[in-house]
């Protein structure tokens, strides 16, 4: 897989229909107010890989996340999905599509008004025809697979911080989606959960020959999982391949940031 | 040129919040007619936003009730037409205080809430999980707040009318010595069933205002915990104005000036 360079096949407005790539973020550029947060950005997601996407607090990592499922729409260019353009995708298609594509978010955000187990069967209730005995084997047992067994009927508020993550993360996989979004899915979280984490990130990548976009600032586990790494600096994508060609670059950016070093061109 | 400026935004601001109303309420109607309705969560909004605004609803009728009386029965009997009270306390309650009382209470009570929940789940990320999970926050939370409304103004409304008769009547009892039958038998001279069904059809439209304004001001929540202070008082201060200015436009439709 390492001899892949979508970057540079692909040709600007092509569509996504390459069949190694599931989505393309084309030339987008997006603002909030008068602060403009990517600029002609580009990123190619290759199917069945996990992408880790780096870059600065700040730098637009989650909005780039939030571009990929449609929660956000750019002011300029495209975001190509399964071969749709969801920049142009009404709302009411949207909903739909999204149920396909799971979102791990930064800080959980479980519905504080359920329970995590029905947090995590709640896409099964509204996507699947599954009887309620077998939603709640699968969402329990999903729960089981990030390490949260017993916590079925607990609400989110009496959870720690890290089992809150892995519940939005259970919820994020439980319907098997074909991408995973995972918004710094580490972060914060000690180094065995987060070693467990990163496994089943590769896990679920393995099983359903899924795709995950990863967001993370933990090198450790971005060399455990990553094929490829996309450093995200100044609005654009300045660095992308995988992860052995990042990990080598001369790029003094990427090396600052790699090494976590003071000296360079970021300015500290 | 700066007023001009400040005008010109205000009313762009005024039709993009219009506008932006507007589809939610387009959103929400079109989940309720295709019958897409969570009921459970229904009937759980039936008892936070309505049972639960029994106790204050009925207190402020009551006392309104007993001050319109108050001030009603001992004038009247000064011009020698006490048996005229019972009417007049019935009328004003079932036409214009009953509705517009229970809307009032409601929406500061549960407007405040809709949009301090709603608004608390949007900087918490909780809409945008619910996006991702391919749920329309419209059907999934809106509906809910908006049938629940629906339902129990009208219900609130029915018992502030008879609070509000009943404290009325106890007074012009004790006050000016107008006995409970006269009282009564004025009441049922002065208004028929009509007068009723016709204040529920403002409770109605009242209660669709303060859910969708509530969902509203919460769904478009922005900038953290203040931007939730700031949505909830919106929803409370936008719903009243709506409330009252409804109010008149719908006494003129369905009274229509009359005195009957
Ligand atoms: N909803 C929003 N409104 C205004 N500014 C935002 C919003 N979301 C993000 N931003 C700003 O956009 C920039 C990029 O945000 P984000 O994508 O969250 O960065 P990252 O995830 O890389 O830390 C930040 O400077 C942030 O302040
Ligand atoms: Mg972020």
């Amino acid at each position: 897989m390492t001899d892949l360079r979508p970057l540079e096949d692909a040709q600007d407005g092509d569509t996504g229909q390459d069949d190694r790539l599931i989505a393309r973020v084309d030339n987008v550029t997006m603002r909030y107010g008068d602060k403009i947060v990517l600029e002609d950005c580009s990123l190619d997601v290759v199917k069945g890989a996990i992408t880790c996407v780096i870059g600065l607090s700040g730098a637009g990592k989650s909005t780039i996340l939030r571009l990929l499922n449609g929660l956000r729409r750019p002011e300029r260019g495209h975001v190509y999905v399964k071969g749709f353009d969801i920049c142009h995708m009404p709302e009411r298609e949207l909903i739909d599509f999204r149920s396909a594509i799971g979102f791990a978010f930064q800080f959980a955000a479980l519905l504080d008004s359920m329970t995590v187990g029905e947090n995590v069967a709640l896409p099964l209730h509204e996507h699947t025809r599954m009887s309620a005995e077998e939603i709640g084997e699968t969402a329990e047992a999903t729960l089981d697979s990030v390490g949260l067994e017993n916590t079925y009927n607990m609400f989110p508020s009496e959870l720690s911080g890290g089992m809150l993550k892995r519940a939005g993360f259970a919820r994020a996989v439980v319907t098997n989606p074909d991408i995973v979004l995972y918004d710094e899915p580490t972060t914060g979280l000690d180094p065995i959960i987060t070693n467990l984490l990163t496994d089943t990130i590769k896990h679920l990548r393995t099983k359903l020959n899924g795709t995950a976009v990863v967001i993370s600032h933990d090198l450790h586990s971005i060399y455990m999982m990553a094929d490829y790494i996309a450093m995200l600096y100044e609005g654009a994508i300045i660095a992308y391949g995988p992860t052995d060609e990042i990990r080598r670059s001369t790029n003094p950016i990427v090396q600052q940031f790699l090494q976590g070093s003071e000296v360079g061109p970021i300015p500290v | 040129m700066k007023l001009f400026e400040d005008f010109g935004k205000g009313t762009i601001e005024f039709f993009e919040y219009a506008g932006g109303l507007t589809e939610l309420g387009e959103e929400t109607l079109s989940f309720v007619a295709k019958l897409r309705i969570r009921l459970t969560e229904t009937v759980l909004q039936c008892y936070l936003l309505g049972v639960q605004s029994l106790v204050i609803v009925l207190l402020t009728s009551l006392f309104t009730g007993m001050v319109f009386s108050l001030e009603s029965a001992a004038q009247a009997v000064k011009y020698g037409v006490g048996t005229l009270v019972g009417g007049a306390v019935a009328y004003t309650s079932v036409r214009e205080l009953g509705p517009m009382l229970s809307a009032v209470v409601v929406a500061g009570r549960v407007g405040a809430a809709i949009a301090a929940e709603l608004g608390s789940m949007v900087i918490t990320e909780q809409i945008e999980a619910l996006q991702s999970l391919g749920l329309a926050p419209a059907r999934f939370l809106v509906v809910p707040r908006l049938l629940a409304l629906i339902i129990m103004l009208p219900l609130l409304a029915i018992f502030a009318d008879v609070v509000s008769i009943l404290g009325g009547m106890w007074i012009a009892q004790t006050y000016a010595h107008i006995s409970y039958e006269t009282f009564m038998s004025s009441v049922r001279q002065t208004i028929g069933f009509d007068d009723v069904t016709r204040g529920l059809v403002k409770s109605v439209v009242f209660g669709i205002i303060i859910a969708l304004i509530g969902s509203y001001q919460g769904l478009r929540t922005r900038g953290g915990a203040a931007g939730v202070g700031a949505a909830t008082t919106g929803a409370v201060v936008i719903s009243i104005i709506l409330i009252f200015i409804s109010n008149f436009v719908l006494s003129y439709i369905l009274y229509g000036g009359s005195t009957g």
